[in-house]
C-alpha cells in the first residue's frame, strides 16, 4: 500500500503540467475514478481544507489522502511521491540551465520566455480578481495592498510581503469577530 | 550557514503561500532578490523552466534555488523546508483539528488574507511584466524593443486563438508560443541590425 501510494502520487507529479489546479484534475481521475480510494464527495472536502490551507494544493491532497490510507506513513509516502520527479527533473535542469543558456537560440527563447511568465502571472492574477468579495473592505485592502506593493517595487523599499498577508488575515479577523454576530443568519 | 538559511526561507514560504502556484510567486522573488541568491534575469529564467516542468511550483522553485545555491544537499533542504509546512498543517486537521476550517477565526483570517494575495500576484506581475520591456527603475529605463514586439505578437496570437478560435492555452503551451515569437523577433532584429 504504501509502495503504492508513492508510485500513484508520483505518476500524478510527473504528468501535470502548471501545477494546482490542473493536478486537481488528475488527482481526480487517478484516486476517485480508478483506485476508488475516496469517493467524490470525500474528494470535494480536501479540495476545500486543501484551498483554505496554506501551501501547494498538490501537495496538500497528497498528505490528506495519505493519511487517510495508511496514517502518518502514508502521508509521507504520498507527499514524497508528488515531490521526487520535480526534484530529479529540476534538480537535472539547474545543473545545466547555464551552459544551455551560452546557445544563442536558447537565450533568444528565454527572451520570449520572459514576456510568456509575466503574462503567465497576470492571467492568473486576473482570474483570482474576478473572485474576490464585491464588498467594499475586501476590494479597499486590493487597492491598497497593490499600490502600496508597486510603490515599494518602484522606489526600492524592501518590506516583506509576508506582513501584508499578516495584517489581512488580522483584519479578517477583527472583521469577523465585530460583525459576524449580525450576520450570522445570512452565511 | 546556507543549508539552513535555504531551509528556513523556503520554510517561510510553504508557510504563507496562499492561492495557489501563483499566490507564492511574489514571496519567491522577494526571497531570492534580497538575499541576492538569483538576479532578476535568472529569476525570469526559472519562471519559464518551472512553469514548463511536470510538478507543483512550489517544488520546482525550491529545488533549482538550493541547486544552485546549495548543491544536490541544498536542493533537497529547500524542497523539504516549502513542503514541510503544508505537511504538518495537514496532517494536524487530519488527525486531531479536524474542524479547523470550519473555525470562524481561521475562516475570517482566510477572508482577509484572499484580497491581499489577488494583490501580491497582481502587483507583482505587472512590474515583472515593467521589467520585462525594460523599465527596471524609475530612472532606469531602456525600452527593449525586442521584448515589447514578443510581447504584443504574444498578445495577438493569445487573444486571436482564446477569443475566435475558442480554444484554451496551458500555461506550457504560452510558455513554448513565448520562446518560438523570442527565437523569431530576437533572429529579425538581428538580421535587421537593429
Amino acid at each position: 500500500m504504501l509502495a503504492e501510494l508513492f508510485l500513484t502520487f508520483a505518476k500524478i507529479g510527473l504528468f501535470t503540467f502548471g501545477g494546482g489546479y490542473a493536478m486537481i484534475a488528475q488527482i481526480k481521475e487517478v484516486v476517485v475514478e480508478q483506485k476508488k480510494w475516496l469517493d467524490d464527495e470525500e474528494l470535494m472536502q480536501i479540495i476545500t481544507v486543501a484551498e483554505s490551507t496554506p501551501g501547494p494544493i498538490a501537495i496538500n491532497m497528497a498528505t490528506y489522502v495519505g493519511y487517510k490510507k495508511k496514517g502518518i506513513a502514508g502521508s509521507a509516502m504520498a507527499t514524497l511521491g508528488v515531490v521526487v520527479p520535480s526534484l530529479v527533473i529540476l534538480f537535472t535542469i539547474s545543473l545545466f540551465l547555464d551552459a544551455f543558456l551560452q546557445n544563442k537560440y536558447v537565450a533568444y527563447a528565454f527572451t520570449g520566455i520572459k514576456c510568456g511568465v509575466a503574462f503567465l502571472i497576470l492571467r492568473a492574477g486576473l482570474g483570482l480578481f474576478q473572485k474576490i468579495e464585491k464588498r467594499a473592505i475586501p476590494r479597499i485592502t486590493f487597492g491598497i495592498v497593490f499600490v502600496l506593493m508597486i510603490l515599494f517595487d518602484l522606489f526600492a523599499i524592501s518590506f516583506s510581503s509576508v506582513w501584508f498577508i499578516l495584517m489581512g488575515g488580522v483584519l479578517g479577523i477583527a472583521l469577523y469577530a465585530v460583525f459576524s454576530p449580525k450576520k450570522e443568519g445570512k452565511e | 550557514m546556507i543549508y539552513l538559511q535555504l531551509f528556513l526561507e523556503f520554510f517561510k514560504i510553504g508557510l504563507f503561500c496562499f492561492g495557489g502556484a501563483f499566490g507564492m510567486i511574489p514571496l519567491i522573488e522577494e526571497t531570492v532578490i534580497t538575499h541576492g541568491w538569483l538576479t532578476e534575469a535568472e529569476f525570469f529564467n526559472l519562471l519559464g523552466v518551472c512553469e514548463s516542468t511536470p510538478g507543483p511550483i512550489a517544488v520546482n522553485t525550491a529545488t533549482y534555488v538550493g541547486s544552485v545555491m546549495g548543491g544536490p544537499l541544498g536542493s533537497i533542504v529547500a524542497t523539504l523546508g516549502v513542503v514541510l509546512p503544508s505537511f504538518l498543517i495537514i496532517l494536524l486537521i487530519a488527525s486531531v483539528m479536524k474542524n479547523l476550517t470550519d473555525n470562524k477565526y481561521f475562516k475570517g483570517f482566510m477572508r482577509g488574507v484572499k484580497p491581499v494575495v489577488v494583490a501580491l500576484i497582481l502587483s507583482t506581475g505587472s512590474m515583472l511584466l515593467l521589467k520585462a520591456m525594460g523599465f527596471a527603475r524609475l530612472h532606469d529605463v531602456r525600452v527593449d524593443a525586442v521584448s515589447v514586439v514578443i510581447l504584443v505578437l504574444l498578445l495577438a496570437i493569445y487573444f486571436g486563438i482564446t477569443r475566435f478560435w475558442k480554444k484554451k492555452l496551458s500555461a506550457v503551451k504560452v510558455v513554448l508560443l513565448s520562446a518560438a515569437l523570442g527565437i523569431l523577433v530576437s533572429m529579425v532584429f538581428e538580421a535587421v541590425g537593429a
